[in-house]
């Protein structure tokens, strides 16, 4: 061996020393080794039944349970565009580089999955592998669904077949160079796609297990809740700490009791998932309100009761941006407590004041009070100004309860105002978005 | 579904079957055919349809029935026997406020709750308490001159 | 200030022809002489001498009003023009909506039963105070044969006849039934207006009392026993049909009776609107949307570039415009007004029981007879089936000399039992409007010494004449749309003005409140105030120059400048801006003050109107006309604009169709300029003058020449520049 080889040998060694650790060191922590339990594999577990359907409809179709299961995976929301049929694809994510469209997943032969082998299916949804052999962009959470079953997916599969076929071309993506090249994800896909299906923490009761099993491989709350690594993938020391995604903040869900839902009791967090409201702490809206909408106000109780076990479980993570804990009620009168911003108040007067109050708890609904929520405490007051833009709409047994989207006819600078203003009147801390600020964040937001 | 409620509409008791999701908009006008209460928007941002509940003012468009069971509600066609309901109506007319007089019911009573709660309202008083309710013929110079009329004036 | 005796008859003819007269003086309507003094079909024992009054026995005078009521206090108005002539007791009068009755009731000006166009006072004026003075000269007859005294020895006052040289009185109650059979005088005297008692003074309005209480009915507060209550839905897309309903979802609603499905709407019937809405909302309607699919706002825009490029139709040339322009320097520029949506507080609505044989409709319109005539036409019945109640309007705005919202409840209802409640969604009423025309105009003129010697004006946008009252649509020209664009208040030598008549593709275009003034009095005076700008003068100091001639519209602009502290110092970012305009028979002048800050957001500080309006019947009325005229132009100017998009109106509610809220308004101060001239129209005036007004304030403020409407604040935060 030469010098020269010698010394090109080492620096190939080092080189992939320190790829095999930068990988290590940015994949991280899988999302359920926070758990520390012996892990087994699911033919193993003899305890319960983590996966597949709850016990009313074990002895349902498979086509009924592939819906269940369709829903508790969120499938629709993100195939679907408003206003055109279910699952017929095309709503675009705006990222900062392009927009990518999501697939039309009825089973249309020329522009759906109509032509999906089951073991099709089951590479685009566990490992993120086209039919056609092209690779999936990660905003499909295919490395969340790899932990399903493959009777899960199959039977989500039979469900969307069962599904009238719709003929609706999706958009191409307009992704720039370099995020135009699928092969890329191949390697990404290595680093980050566990590809390994549910196991078991036997450390854990039953029902832990199944609140993990659809927290992890079905809701795939993380996607939204764990904050990305450089590699924009879920990083799992910050598991559930809050993250943005598509220009909404989604809130810590550790079990820190100041910025995270250890405060919350069992009954909030219950009706939150269940309803999207729970009193006190405010109501689900933008992607967390389709969340309950589509999937979560469809769980059966007992789901709903396990996956709020599994949130308990969660060690806590502090959010040091969220205060330790909420504004209280704010005065009845518009002239007592903050009073700064003088435009903000002007509009909250005419276009807020009606249904949220000056104290900031609803005259009409509880699902309209601010108090405690944590939008309103929100130093950076995202969701606040993102509700005003696109404004949202919640379902209650009693019928819907609906917030307009003030986004087309306020300009970038008094929804700024409005929002420093909700956010200091309401919160503990205003905000000092700018009308930049909120132009990005119109950006941000899918279509 | 439909189910049987009981209301205390200006003082008096009205029973009548509704779905409990239904605005009490829509009860007060096309069951029990009070009508002087307005339809403006269905959201919440014109302010027709204020009504007082527990004597603050509510809109009634985005207000289910079944949150006001056990509430006092009042409505434009009784607020003149409220002090300040009547204060306002005499003031409306002394100003000479109304045009079309569509939302003039919102705005006495958005109005009547500010003085019941403000008897010496400001300028940012009136602003907080009437921003909240249009009026598509302009009349708010007037509003705000009646309302300042109303709180030194005697009923 | 009474300017009355310096003004010349010119200046007034010159008023009147800016703003519709047109339409009865000069153009070829269709031939049926408009009668209002003649008799009633039905007198029901009163004292009914003309279609206007009936008296009885009590002395209870019943005022039948011709005009509708929708805001603009036009009730007690014609209520005062009648009482003054007629010498009623002002207490003692009732009022009644007109019956649709074309012959009865047409205003004069339209020839068609319509309330719209400021035309009211000064349309009904002359009649009125015949219709008054006739019936009043029957009771001094009565009484005088009574008293076999001479009719001229006895006076009226108050309801009563006096004859004073022997001290007796007789009401005119007791005087009903003899005045019937007296003979209506011909050429009767009417009064001189130094003897107006009623006239002039700032009367308590009559419609008012019921507005405060809840009592008032509007047309969607009729209730008619067993009626049901329907929403409906049509096409998104203008013009486009239903495909497909499913209507499962909608039945299971309870308190939904019924699904109307239609060609173009689909309707859900009801125990209650919330029945119904519910019901709509779960509806599946898959539309045929048809080819308007395609349509947006820039296609909208760009057609109308494109049409405002081509040569108009002439509708006025004076002096010699080539040379006019080529005789100094010349500056060119064009102003974009948008679609806007009319938003009446009060929703479109209709009741309707539609029977085999007859149809009743409970609603409040513009346009009482059309109403009959296009519902029987729906209804498939002969006109005089057909019976409209009217009734009082909560905004009307044009939106209401529109029949659709009775033609489409009349369609419904065939389909239904009994009588039913049509009652659109705020949303469906902002997107299926019949919106106020785009426009486009282009101004060039040429200065020369300071003053405007050439000035050639082309006005591009829809007809709305040629669709709503065709015969007075002529040679391609549509009277509205250049009102206040041939009648420039400035004396220019050289003038001309065209018309070139652009139809955006399928968007429905109507009347709005200021009609056809509103966009050339934006043109006109934001383009004097560029002028003004690049003569270096002061924009009320270059208005004057040109004014010599126009004593009316110097004096109301001298006392707007004095009123608005015109010339003394404001803040940083911080202006005024006038507007003049000739529009509806009156002639204001208007300064708004506005501040525009680091951001752009403007803020509205004062806004003084003077006005005068000929004989003002009402004074206090027609200041609140024009306090809630600038208003409503403001709110405009801010925020209107109706957009397109893949065929459907973006806009839905008022979250992102804004109004002005009352923390928003400015001080305004009108002030009433004493005249005895023949009455100008009102209603619309402040909405035409509110626009440039605050277009100038801003071009004052920051120098930014803003030539579209609305206001885009965008162009405006600091370090902007023209």
């Amino acid at each position: 061996m030469s010098g020269k080889m010698r010394i090109l040998t080492g620096i190939v060694v080092i080189a992939i020393v320190a790829v095999v650790s930068g990988v290590w060191i940015i994949r991280g922590p899988g999302p359920l080794d926070f758990a520390g339990g012996p892990k087994v594999a699911l033919a193993d577990y003899r305890a319960g039944k983590p996966t597949g359907v709850p016990a009313k409809l074990e002895k349902a179709s498979l086509v009924e349970r592939g819906e269940y299961l369709a829903k508790a995976a969120d499938c629709m929301v993100c195939h679907t565009k408003p206003g055109e049929k279910d699952y017929s694809g095309g709503l675009g994510f705006k990222l900062p580089f392009g927009t990518l469209y999501s697939t039309n997943i009825t089973p249309d032969k020329d522009t759906g999955i109509g032509n999906y082998s089951d073991q099709d299916f089951l590479n685009a949804v566990q490992r993120g592998k086209r039919h056609d052999g092209a690779r999936l962009y990660p905003a499909m959470p295919y490395t969340s669904y790899t932990y399903m079953t493959d009777d899960d997916v199959l039977a989500v599969k039979a469900y969307l077949f069962s599904l009238p076929p719709v003929r609706a071309k999706v958009p191409e993506n307009t992704l720039s160079f370099p995020f135009n090249q699928r092969w890329a994800m191949i390697f990404w896909s290595a680093v980050f796609n566990p590809d390994t299906r549910y196991r078991p923490d036997t450390s854990k009761s039953p029902e832990w297990n199944r609140g993990a099993y659809l927290a992890e491989a079905l809701a795939h709350c993380g996607e939204c809740h764990t904050p990305r690594n450089l590699g924009f993938a879920l990083d799992n020391r910050k598991k559930f700490a809050g993250a943005i995604t598509a220009g909404w903040r989604a809130f810590n869900i550790s079990s820190d009791k100041a910025t995270g839902l250890g405060n919350w009791s069992d009954a909030d967090l219950i009706s939150y998932l269940s309803l999207g409201h729970a009193p006190g702490h405010g109501s689900a809206s933008g992607p967390m309100g389709e969340a309950v909408d589509h999937s979560f106000s469809q769980f059966a109780p007992e789901d709903i009761g396990s996956i709020v076990a599994y949130l308990r479980s969660v060690p806590p993570v502090a959010s040091p941006d969220l205060p330790a804990t909420t504004a209280p009620v704010a005065p009845a009168s518009h002239k007592e407590g903050v009073t700064a911003d003088a435009r903000g108040k002007m509009l909250f007067a005419g276009a807020c004041a009606s249904c949220h109050g000056w104290s900031g708890e609803s005259p009409v609904s509880p699902m309209a009070t601010l108090t405690g929520t944590w939008a309103v405490n929100d130093p950076a007051a995202t969701n606040v100004a993102q509700i005003v833009l696109s404004g949202t709409r919640r379902h209650t047994p009693d019928g819907a309860l609906s917030m307009p989207a003030f986004g087309n006819a306020y300009t970038d600078d008094e929804i700024a105002a409005v929002a420093n203003y909700v956010t200091a009147r309401f919160g503990t801390k205003g905000s000092k978005l700018t009308a930049k600020d909120v132009a990005e964040l119109r950006e941000q937001t899918a279509e | 579904m439909h189910m049987a409620i009981t209301l205390t509409i200006n003082g008096e008791t009205k029973s009548f079957d509704a779905p409990p999701d239904m605005p009490l908009l829509w009860v007060l006008r096309d069951i029990l055919g009070m009508t002087g209460t307005k339809f403006g928007c269905g959201i919440a941002q014109c302010g027709a349809c204020t009504v007082h509940v527990d004597g603050k003012a509510v809109r009634s468009c985005v207000l289910s029935v079944s949150a006001v069971a056990n509430r006092a509600i009042t409505t434009i066609e009784h607020i003149g026997s409220t002090p300040a309901g009547a204060k306002v109506q005499k003031a409306w007319l002394e100003a000479e406020v109304v045009q079309c007089g569509y939302c003039q019911s919102g705005q006495i009573m958005s109005a009547a709750a500010l003085l019941a709660a403000t008897p010496n309202p400001d300028d940012s008083d009136i602003d907080a308490a009437m921003a909240g309710n249009i009026c598509r013929c302009g009349t708010y110079v007037r509003i705000r001159e009646a309302i300042k009329h109303a709180a030194n004036g005697q009923s | 200030m009474n300017a009355h005796h310096n003004v010349s008859r010119r200046s007034l003819l010159t008023g009147s022809l800016a703003t519709g007269f047109l339409l009865a003086f000069h153009l070829p309507l269709r031939a049926a002489p408009n009668e209002p003094v003649q008799p009633p079909d039905v007198t029901d024992g009163k004292f009914a001498p003309n279609a206007f009054i009936r008296i009885d026995a009590a002395g209870a005078t019943t005022l039948v009003m011709p005009q509708v009521e929708m805001g603009q206090g036009i009730y007690t108005a014609v209520s005062m023009i009648l009482a003054e002539e007629l010498d009623a007791d002002w207490s003692q009068v009732k009022l009644l909506h007109a019956p649709a009755n074309e012959k009865l009731y047409g205003n004069p000006i339209f020839i068609i039963q319509a309330t719209g166009g400021s035309t009211s006072v000064r349309a009904f004026w002359k009649p009125l105070r015949e219709a008054g003075a006739s019936a009043r000269a029957m009771l001094v007859q009565a009484a005088a044969a009574q008293w076999q005294v001479d009719a001229a020895s006895c006076t009226t006052s108050k309801g009563q006849v006096t004859h004073k040289a022997s001290g007796r009185t007789l009401s005119y109650g007791a005087l009903a039934a003899a005045a019937s059979g007296q003979t209506p005088p011909k050429n009767v005297p009417l009064k001189d207006p130094k003897d107006f008692v009623y006239i002039g003074q700032p009367l308590k309005r009559l419609d008012t009392p019921d507005k405060v209480n809840g009592k008032a009915v509007y047309g969607i507060d009729a209730i008619v026993p067993g009626m049901k209550f329907a929403t409906l839905a049509q096409c998104p897309v203008f013009g486009g049909k239903v495909g497909k309903v499913d209507d499962r979802a909608a039945k299971k609603i309870p308190g939904v009776r019924q699904v109307v499905v239609l060609d173009d709407l689909v309707a859900v019937v009801g125990d209650h609107m919330w029945a119904a809405k519910k019901g709509l909302d779960a509806l599946e309607i898959e539309w045929n949307e048809g080819p308007n699919a395609k349509i947006n706002s820039k296609a909208v825009w760009d057609d109308l570039r494109a049409a405002s490029a081509k040569d108009g139709v002439v509708a006025k040339s004076t002096g010699d415009i080539g040379k006019g322009l080529a005789a100094g320097e010349k500056i060119e520029a064009s102003f974009e007004l948008p679609f806007l949506a009319h938003a009446t507080m009060e929703p479109l609505n209709a009741t309707v029981h539609c029977k085999p044989d007859s149809c009743e409709i409970w609603t409040g319109t513009q346009i009482m007879a059309r109403v009959q005539s296009e519902a029987a036409k729906a209804a498939g019945l002969p006109v005089e089936k057909v019976t409209v109640n009217q009734h009082l309007l909560g905004g009307g705005f044009g939106r209401k000399l529109e029949p659709d919202m009775v033609v489409a409840a009349v369609r419904i209802a065939k389909q239904v039992e009994g009588p039913v409640k049509v009652v659109w969604t705020r949303e469906e009423d902002i997107q299926h409007d019949i919106y106020r025309p785009v426009y486009r105009d282009t101004i060039a003129a040429s200065l020369s010494g300071g003053k405007i010697v050439g000035w050639k004006y082309k006005i591009a946008g829809a007809a709305v004449i040629a669709r709503w009252l065709p015969p007075a649509f002529q040679k391609g020209i549509d009277i509205d749309a250049i009102d206040s664009a041939t009648d420039v208040p400035y004396e220019i030598p050289n003038v001309h003005v065209e018309y070139v008549r652009a139809e955006p593709p399928a968007i429905p275009t109507g009347f709005w409140r200021g009609v056809g003034p509103n966009n050339n009095v934006f043109a006109v005076e934001c383009f004097i105030d560029e002028l003004a700008r690049k003569a270096g003068k002061d924009p009320i100091e270059f208005r004057r120059g040109m004014l010599a001639n126009q004593p009316r519209f110097l004096s109301v602009l001298n006392l707007a400048a004095e009123k608005a502290g015109w010339g003394q110092p404001l803040p940083a970012r911080v202006g005024r801006g006038v507007c003049l305009q000739p529009s509806f028979g009156s002639f204001i002048a208007t300064v708004v003050e506005a501040e525009v800050d680091e951001q752009g957001e403007v803020k509205l500080r004062r806004a003084i109107s003077v006005v005068d309006t000929g004989i003002a019947v009402n004074p206090d009325t027609i200041v609140a006309q024009v306090e809630g005229g600038l208003i409503f132009g403001l709110t405009a100017a801010l925020y209107g604009e109706i957009t397109i998009d893949k065929g459907r109106v973006q806009q839905s509610n008022f979250h992102d169709y804004r109004m002005l809220r009352i923390n928003q308004t400015p001080k305004i101060e009108v002030h009433v300029v004493k005249s005895g001239e023949a009455p100008g129209g009102i209603g619309e005036t402040g909405t035409t003058a509110g626009p440039p007004a605050l277009r100038n304030a801003i071009y004052a403020a920051t120098g930014v020449a803003l030539r579209r409407l609305p206001i885009d604040r965008k162009l405006l935060a600091a370090g902007k520049k023209a």
